[in-house]
């Protein structure tokens, strides 16, 4: 045996080459973008005064803040809804286990497509197609639902045991009878669980997708951001976080709920 | 009928769940049916807008072909790697900012309930408040760039770096860490060779798949003015350049692509 395998902790000196090429990387970076410690400092006392203009809270317009809230809720709540809808038989089409090669590609694709690009850009596109407004946020997020809750379920539908799926076949039952029989009961748990995931999901982008036109609080957010309302932007922000906040404790509760 | 006492619990009607469990799910569907109904009645839709909708549609594929191929070069190549610079940058300190929080969050490393509260109330807030308006607030700070949008990138990333990362620590076996603790080892040496290779792969993991989430956020940072690519796609979309649009959403597409094909290799390959 050589001393070197003897050692405890042996360098590893491809390891260290990479720990040295990321930073050599970073120091580019960095430079490419024009960060100087000049500009941060500048920004930290910019940060400063800014977040004294935040405080305290302007709660004067509290009804522009319920509307925009509201509509943001409403975007999440159908969105979800909508995005449910599609996703389940389109994931279903999509497990290799259950069907054939002609039915999983197409709806594979349809999935990629849907996750390939920012909820954002997605909501900009719509507000091209179906004008400013809530259905914009709603088609942008039912989008987004789509390629992230199916291929979430087609995952768990292609790790369900077959036997059941056989035991019902052998009956002679329908396909349909095959997915409420043998599949859903199967994948039931876990389907909730991303469900609430994705409603969470969709919460937190549905305040965001205002800011390009597509309703919601975001149009009021940039809004206030662009004239300067400070303490407004300080209401908002902290409305948004407790909402999400209750969002999150709610999905739990309901998690919990179907976890038998 | 009378039947033998043995046989009462045979009898009685199976059901899966108990009364408590039917009504917590009843309770469940019931909010859910609400929560739409209520949403279906006051949205505001346009029907108007939904029937052009096709018609726009087509408009606006049509604009967009023939692609501004020529484009690229001038307008778009640097604004892209600016993006990439940013997604990776803005990663970087996110994990330099959630280490440290996570040790805070995880129960066995810090074994001090307010300190673990305060920690997760940290995760939670950054998660919260999304990406672009992370960005807003470092436009406001730091003036329209690159800069604002990496800070927005690290700010949002903490959350979601952080809790992974904590809970990663909380798994981490007890057995190593009390053999190194038993040997008098101190503190730094306890966190470096007793939790740092039992979450070294979980922090790899985590890593490469924020990187890859910031590549695709990184794009859009520009349309409230906190640089890279986004900043392009905005003035296309102002002056409705649809050709030049979709050369950059083609651009945006091509590097979202490439950097998950990048995850994937390095997963297979080092972890």
């Amino acid at each position: 045996m050589s001393a070197a395998a003897r050692r405890a902790f042996v360098p590893n000196w491809w390891a260290r080459a990479a720990w040295v090429a990321f930073a050599l990387y970073v120091l580019y970076a960095a430079s490419q973008l024009e960060f100087t410690p000049a500009r941060f400092l500048a920004g930290i006392e910019h940060g400063a005064k800014f977040v004294a203009r935040l405080f305290p809270p302007d709660l004067s317009r509290l009804a522009l803040l319920a509307k925009g809230m509201a509509e943001s809720l409403q975007i999440a709540v159908l969105a979800s809804v909508l995005g449910v809808l599609i996703s389940a038989p389109l994931a279903l089409a999509a497990a290799r286990n259950l069907m054939p090669a002609w039915a999983t590609w197409p709806a594979r694709a349809v999935m990629v497509l849907c996750r390939s690009f920012h909820p954002v850009i997605v909501a900009i596109l719509f507000v091209k197609a179906v004008g400013f407004g809530a259905l914009a946020g709603i088609l942008a997020l039912t989008v987004a639902s789509v390629g992230f809750l199916g291929k979430l379920m087609t995952e768990a539908i292609e790790e369900i045991s077959l036997k059941q799926v056989e035991a019902v076949r052998a009956t002679g039952a329908p396909f349909a009878s095959l997915v409420t029989y043998a599949v859903l009961p199967q994948v039931f748990s876990r389907l909730v669980g991303f469900v609430s995931y994705e409603t969470d999901a969709n919460l937190r982008n549905s305040t965001m997708v205002g800011i390009v036109g597509a309703g919601g609080i975001g149009g009021t957010l940039f809004a206030a951001f662009q004239r300067f309302d400070y303490d407004f932007v300080c209401t908002i922000v902290l409305t948004i976080i407790a909402l999400i906040m209750a969002g999150e404790v709610l999905t739990v509760r309901v998690k919990r709920v179907f976890r038998a | 009928m009378s039947t033998a006492p043995g046989l009462a619990a045979v009898e009685r009607e199976w059901r899966r769940f108990t009364p408590a469990e039917r009504l917590a799910r009843f309770a469940v569907y019931l909010g859910i049916v609400a929560a739409i109904v209520a949403s279906l009645q006051s949205i505001e839709i346009i029907p108007e807008f939904l029937y052009d909708a096709p018609e726009q549609i087509g408009d606006m594929l049509r604009r967009m072909w023939p692609v501004a191929w020529d484009h690229y070069p001038e307008g778009v190549h640097a604004a892209l790697l600016d993006s990439l610079h940013i997604a990776t940058l803005g990663t970087l300190a996110a994990v330099v900012m959630a280490v440290p929080v996570a040790f805070l969050a995880a129960r066995n490393v810090t074994p001090v309930p307010w300190l673990n509260y305060l920690a997760k109330l940290i995760l939670v807030s950054s998660r919260s408040v999304n990406t672009l308006i992370w960005a807003l607030f470092f436009v406001a700070v730091f003036g329209p760039g690159a800069l604002a949008g990496t800070m927005a990138i690290a700010f949002h990333s903490i959350g979601f770096t952080g809790k992974l990362l904590g809970e990663a620590l909380e798994e981490s076996n007890r057995g190593t860490i009390e053999a190194l603790e038993a040997t008098g080892a101190p503190r730094f040496a306890v966190l470096l060779k007793g939790y740092w290779p039992q979450v070294k792969p979980a922090f790899w993991a985590i890593v490469l798949f924020r990187w890859d989430i910031n590549v695709r956020e990184s794009a859009v940072l520009g349309l409230v003015g906190a640089g890279g690519v986004g900043m392009a796609l905005d003035t296309a979309l102002n002056l409705f350049q649809w050709d030049r649009v979709a050369m950059v959403l083609l651009a945006i597409f091509a590097v979202v692509v490439a950097a998950e094909v990048v995850v994937t290799g390095i997963r297979r390959r080092v972890l």
